[in-house]
């Protein structure tokens, strides 16, 4: 048996704990708990492991490591009794709670968990800190480090939402058929905002890997709704791309300027197929829509043969359905390929998106192309002086694509 | 089985469009039609709403001595109008009333759980 060093059982502590967490949680009812357990388990199996190497099911190991640390901290504590009377009323499947069969897959409460974790009545700060940090394994500092900001902060961040789950009884449990649209939204929301965040943070880009991960279970454990299913595609249609959007130099690569050949060919295929049973179901949604734009994006090997009335068709369609001027910027984008960069800017200047930085990147870009180099500058400078990412600035600063 | 707060809360010198009589009527008619919901559901423990802020009293002690002042919280600028005191399984169950209550009463409505005597 291959020996185990630290580095090993924290990726199983990444793959694992989320499971480990919802399962004890659904046992004890209780978040700080299961959490504190959990992480008492890793530390058991961090020697254990190195010392015995991999146990078969290393999920069900910790899941059955930590109900027994969980329970005998009950035991010592006096209000412990009583919910531990409670528990044993609960598991009626083992005649002593806490010892369900290791080799066996633990039942899978990860979707309860998400759909706590995102109640929408914690704000969207909160959702997303406590799914990272509960369903992603991430610790405490690894979460502030991800939104920047200072760990006693996360913190303080963490522990009231805990509370407030506990005190106003957020319930544990997936919505209802009726309620699952409004539900879900913020589900989605959370996990495709863990990606957005990964692309723009150079201090956590495991975010993009964690955040696919996420679509992943959600698409596992509700096959049977569309947006899921979009939203996964989406992500990995967009981290196909992700390598090539940066060029050798640390600067930003545009789509008509990125090799294909860089491009993922796996995660192109995956997200393509997944986008075609979407399209066979046809009840389309944002996510839906979003990633079929980027499989007719990802079907082009230049810009020039990229299907741009498709893509047009497809812009129309997300706006119907996601009226926003974003939406409305990027169709305008689209058009623009057609019928050329006047059509485009008269579009653009439409849209009041003043805060918006691509805006401004893209209405230089128009104006360039137009020959109004004045105005053109004085919107890259603009773009520039919002842009999240140093390589994006950079290349706004030099002109945007009239330096290539 | 958890308590809720459900309050509604009146900025102190917001102008309000006087009811006409059938206005008040239907107004009287909704929350009249929620409360019996809410009695038969086994949710119901308290309600009413108050008069203006400006009927209140406020008792404080300040060295050993009761002292009484006419009004409510002076630096306070937002007053509880109203309220019910409910039971429900979990929030779920006491934001579906909330929604109900603002739909009946046309006015944001915050939801707040009791603490346990148990978790003092």
């Amino acid at each position: 048996m291959p020996r185990l060093d630290e580095a090993a059982v924290g990726q199983v502590f990444r793959e694992e704990s989320g499971r480990s967490i919802a399962a004890l949680v659904r046992a004890f009812g209780d978040i700080d708990l299961a959490e504190d357990a959990v992480q008492e388990a890793f530390a058991i199996a961090l020697r254990a492991w190195a010392r015995d190497g991999l146990p078969p099911n290393p999920g069900g190991w910790i899941t059955t490591t930590a109900r027994n640390r969980a329970i005998d901290r009950l035991r010592r504590e006096a209000r412990g009794q009583e919910l531990l009377s409670a528990v044993a009323v609960l598991t009626p499947e083992s005649d002593e709670p806490g010892l369900p069969d290791e080799t066996r897959p633990v039942q899978d409460d990860r979707l309860c968990l998400i759909f706590t974790c995102c109640h929408p009545a914690l704000s969207i700060e909160a959702q997303i800190a406590l799914t990272l940090r509960l369903l992603g394994g991430l610790s405490t500092k690894e979460v502030a480090r991800s939104f920047l900001v200072t760990e006693p902060t996360m913190a303080t961040r963490l522990a009231r939402a805990k509370r407030k789950i506990k005190a106003a009884r957020i319930p544990y449990r997936v919505p209802e058929e009726h309620e699952l649209p409004d539900r879900l939204r913020p589900v989605l929301a959370v996990v495709y905002l863990i990606y957005t965040a990964g692309q723009t943070s150079q201090a956590e880009p495991g975010l993009c890997a964690e955040a696919i991960r996420l679509a992943r279970i959600l698409a596992t454990l509700m096959p049977d709704e569309p947006e899921v299913a979009g939203l996964l595609a989406l992500l990995l249609l967009t981290e196909s791309r992700r390598a090539s959007r940066i060029r050798p130099d640390g600067t930003l690569a545009l789509l008509g300027e990125q090799d294909p050949k860089r491009w993922d060919r796996a995660l192109i295929d995956e997200g393509q197929s997944i986008v075609r049973r979407c399209l066979r179901r046809n009840q389309p949604g944002p996510y839906q829509l979003q990633a079929a734009i980027n499989a007719v994006h990802a079907d082009a090997a230049t810009l020039e043969q990229t299907d741009w009335s498709q893509i047009v068709a497809l812009y129309d369609q997300l706006l119907a359905v996601a009226p926003t001027p974003v939406v409305a910027l990027n169709r305008a984008i689209a058009i623009g390929e057609i019928q050329g960069p006047a059509a485009a800017l008269a579009l653009v200047n439409e849209l009041d998106l003043d805060n918006y930085q691509p805006f401004h990147a893209t209405r230089a870009d128009l104006l360039q192309r137009l020959g109004q180099t004045s105005e053109a500058a004085a919107a890259y400078e603009r773009a520039a002086s919002m842009a999240p990412t140093d390589a994006e600035r950079d290349f706004l600063r030099l002109g945007g694509r009239a330096s290539r | 089985m958890t308590q809720y707060l459900l309050s509604v809360h009146s900025v102190e010198g917001e102008a309000r469009d006087p009811m006409s009589k059938e206005e008040m009527r239907q107004f009287m008619e909704r929350v009249g039609v929620l409360e019996e919901e809410m009695k038969s559901a086994g949710a119901w423990l308290f309600g009413g709403a108050l008069h203006e802020a400006d009927t209140a009293t406020v008792v404080r002690v300040s060295d050993g001595e009761v002292l009484t002042t006419d009004g409510p919280f002076a630096e306070a600028k937002e007053h509880l109008g109203g309220f019910y005191i409910i039971e429900a399984n979990d929030l779920d169950a006491a934001l579906a009333w909330a929604s109900k209550t603002t739909a009946a009463v046309s006015k944001p409505i915050e939801v707040r759980p009791f603490r346990h005597v148990s978790e003092a």
